[in-house]
């Protein structure tokens, strides 16, 4: 399993140094306004850090809601859901940059590593929907200005990415948007630090709880064509699975949980290769190699 | 069902970013992108 994170913490590493290819912005504090800020980015990446390349779904779906012009995104929400539909929360597991910093977060060595009550986590979990209806679709949509247009409501009072990846760099660069700080910009920072120090002690807080993108891509994990499976020949009960999940999903019983980012830990830990992973692998045979050497492990043929 | 909902659902996302992309979005999300936003950076 630590194989799997390492494979993985690299993916993530390339992904978000992929997304935020704009080097220079860095040290000259100016954002990339090149043609490929048109398309949207599958994860949650600020349009304003000054590495960014392209932009973020979710400032975007706000942009578009909050312009004069329109009231809805069709091409970003048509961009979201084809990434859904196609993945699910695959992107959360492997892609996303505040995910990966969130990983990192949770790997300082703490006595207060904190686990959820099943109950609680299952009222807080409903949080991120709210999130995404009330913040980023019904505010933009209704609290408009005397010319029609609205703010990112969610960028604006709560996304911990943006002052992460654009607020902090960009008033450390640039004198003039140092100079506007203000109550608002404090408030975003304070809810920054409490999202950073709450992740030392739980995984993924920000994830599980908050984000809308998640929130969305969430609605389509069990019916997206990447799939996770679990073969009940092959499982033993054994719940190593369940155990080695750091999103405290029940994987033998709900393989496909709107909760679960696919980060694959479990697939790993399985000592029989009964979970499987992948595009297609309805029909698929797994493969018998794990079960047997693990029955063999039992003294039991595998043909028994 | 599922991957009725499933087909369903691929074909109609990509059928809604061409129609966003028809009505002139593309260039709403380009014109948000391509600025700082100050709302993003918690100044706005
Ligand atoms: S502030 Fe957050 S939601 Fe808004 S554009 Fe930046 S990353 Fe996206
Ligand atoms: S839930 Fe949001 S922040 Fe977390 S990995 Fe997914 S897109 Fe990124
Ligand atoms: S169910 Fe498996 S793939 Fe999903 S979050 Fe848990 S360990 Fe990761």
């Amino acid at each position: 399993m630590a194989n799997n994170n390492k494979k993985r913490h690299f993916v993530q590493l390339l992904s978000s140094i992929a997304v935020n290819g704009n080097f220079k912005g860095f040290f000259n504090g100016r954002i990339y306004t090149g043609k490929t800020k048109k398309i949207c980015v599958p994860i949650l990446n600020c349009y304003s850090c000054p590495g960014a390349l392209g932009a973020c779904p979710i400032g975007s779906l706000q942009a578009v809601i909050g312009s004069i012009k329109y009231n809805i995104s069709y091409y970003v929400l048509g961009f979201m859901s084809l990434i859904g539909v196609m993945f699910g929360r695959l992107v959360c597991g492997w892609l996303c940059p505040f995910g990966f910093i969130q990983d990192l977060l949770y790997k300082i060595p703490t006595k207060f590593k904190l686990t959820v009550s099943k109950k609680a986590n299952n009222i807080l979990k409903y949080l991120k929907y709210a999130v995404f209806i009330i913040f980023v679709l019904i505010l933009p949509m209704t609290l408009r200005d005397q010319f029609g247009m609205s703010d990112p409501y969610f960028c604006k009072y709560i996304c911990p990415a943006g002052t992460l990846e654009a607020g902090i760099p960009l008033t450390l660069l640039n004198k003039s948007l140092r100079s506007a700080i203000g109550f608002l910009f404090n408030w975003k920072v304070l809810l920054l630090i409490t999202i950073v120090i709450l992740s030392i002690s739980v995984y993924r807080v920000f994830c599980r709880y908050i984000c809308p993108l998640g929130a969305f891509y969430s609605l389509f994990n069990s019916i997206s064509f990447y799939k996770i499976k679990v073969d009940k020949d092959k499982c033993i009960n054994c719940n190593a699975c369940t155990n080695n999940c750091k999103m405290n999903i029940e994987v033998y019983k709900k393989p496909n949980s709107a909760e679960c980012i696919r980060c694959g830990d479990c697939i790993k830990s399985c000592p029989t290769g009964a979970i499987k992973s992948g595009i297609f692998i309805d029909n698929e045979r797994f493969k018998t190699k794990k079960v047997n050497s693990y029955n063999a492990k039992l003294g039991k043929s595998s043909n028994s | 069902m599922k991957n009725i909902i499933r087909n369903i659902i691929f074909i109609a996302s990509i059928g809604l970013i061409f129609f966003g992309g028809f009505r002139g979005e593309i260039g709403t999300v380009f014109n948000k992108a391509a600025n700082i936003c100050l709302e993003c950076i918690g100044i706005g």
